[in-house]
């Protein structure tokens, strides 16, 4: 089962949400971080990692002695990552989607693969539940095929949890598409449910099952709720504001590891989860 | 000598647009005879990203030499620089007196890109 874990913006606790339902299940579960631009889970985690993949793109590299400046690479790049200047063909890897476009279009064949590098996977244990992390190299832009990536590791005799980007854009849907359900975490604030309506519209389009967690959920007001209500997304767990929770968080910690009551809590959400997704 | 200016309008008395992937007119003029075509770029300004780039190639394949505009970018600078097109920033006021100026030899030239590039 792949459950994807997203908020509509960050700091809603949503990697509190995902390294405890991680940590609930333990041995039947993997956590796959894909928040890759500030991965953070293995924070909480503390995994030890055995194995690292590069992860790269394809880009054009231009041999000049073959080129006829004939311009149909430039012509078709809808990316302006190749532009023919003068008497030169300059290429621009950041802008390159690796559409292949340019190469099938040079008959001289002037151009050869060239890689960049868009970060790296991380996979390894903590404690018996699996864990993978993608890290985005710092001043990447393009973090989806990375998410894709990072997905790639994912373990389909386990439950995989899915700590997606914050947002609603590409990243985001990167890591959301083709899971069994969205968990979204959101905050009972005016902010919260502005962020959450974008979030429902992007996961409404995927056509995914979901459902929410309200986090800090005695602050703020009950607009939230109502608006679960009227649009029937099962609200699947609220955690109030907690001064424990709190500590727990800014030391690192676990609040499943810590209260056995709270494991349990993270329990019964998997359970609420999965007969959300089996009906 | 052909030199480019980025223009808010499409005559010599229009305003130099201080953009320049994104500016409304590209001037391309004779220095000399003042003899000028203004080409619409506003197909470029919505574009998504990659005007500057764009831009550039569009200049260098009218044969300008020089541009003179407000701000160029990273990618539109390397472009223009491989094409041996020689940029200057920071420009403002009428695009005839911009091209008077640059005339008389009171511009210097940029050695690298004077604004970062937005992706
Ligand atoms: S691979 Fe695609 S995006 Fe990259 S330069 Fe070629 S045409 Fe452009
Ligand atoms: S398509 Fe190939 S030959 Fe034509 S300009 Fe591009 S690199 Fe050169």
């Amino acid at each position: 089962m792949l459950i994807s874990v997203a908020s509509g913006k960050g700091g809603t606790g949503k990697t509190t949400v995902s390294t405890n339902l991680a940590y609930a299940l333990g041995k039947r579960a993997v956590i796959l971080d894909c928040d890759v631009e500030e991965p953070n889970a293995h924070l909480f985690l503390n995994p030890e990692f055995e194995e690292t993949e590069n992860v790269t793109t394809k880009v054009p590299v231009v041999d000049m002695a073959r080129c006829t400046l004939c311009r149909k690479c430039a012509d078709i790049c809808r990316f302006r990552a190749i532009a023919v200047a003068g008497k030169t063909v300059l290429v621009f890897p950041e802008l390159c989607h690796s559409c292949g476009g340019c190469f099938r279009v040079c008959e001289p064949g002037a151009l050869s693969e060239g890689l960049r590098e868009l970060g790296d996977v991380e996979k390894g244990v903590s404690g018996d539940l699996g864990f993978v992390k993608g890290t985005l190299r710092v001043g990447e832009a393009m973090s989806p095929p990375l998410i894709k990536k990072v997905r790639t590791y994912h373990d389909l005799s386990r439950i995989n949890i899915i700590d997606a980007p914050p947002g609603t854009s590409c990243p985001v849907i990167a890591a959301m598409r083709g899971t069994d359900f969205v968990l979204m975490v959101t905050e009972p604030t005016p902010f919260g449910l502005h962020d959450l309506k974008l979030a429902v519209g992007a996961v409404r389009i995927l056509g995914i099952p979901h459902g929410l967690v309200i986090n800090r959920s005695d602050m703020g007001d009950d607009k939230v709720r109502d608006y679960a209500k009227a649009e029937y997304i099962p609200v699947l767990m609220e955690i109030p504001f907690d001064r424990r929770i709190a500590e727990c968080y800014s030391r690192g910690g676990l609040i499943a590891a810590m209260v056995p009551e709270w494991k349990e809590s993270f329990m019964e959400l998997f359970q609420k989860i999965q007969s959300q997704v089996l009906s | 000598m052909k030199v480019a200016v980025t223009s808010k309008g499409s005559d010599l008395e229009s305003q130099v647009d201080p953009r320049f992937g994104r500016a409304k007119y590209i001037m391309i003029i004779d220095a000399d005879t003042l003899a000028f075509e203004a080409v619409d770029n506003s197909e470029n300004l919505n574009a998504f990203k990659g005007a500057g780039i764009q831009a550039a190639t569009l200049i260098c394949d009218k044969g300008a030499e020089v541009l003179l505009t407000g701000h160029c970018g990273p990618n539109a600078f390397t472009t223009l620089k491989a094409a041996g097109v020689k940029v200057v920033n920071d420009v403002d006021g009428m695009v005839l007196d911009a091209v008077t100026s640059f005339k008389n030899g009171r511009y210097t030239f940029a050695e690298e890109a004077n604004v970062d590039g937005h992706w």
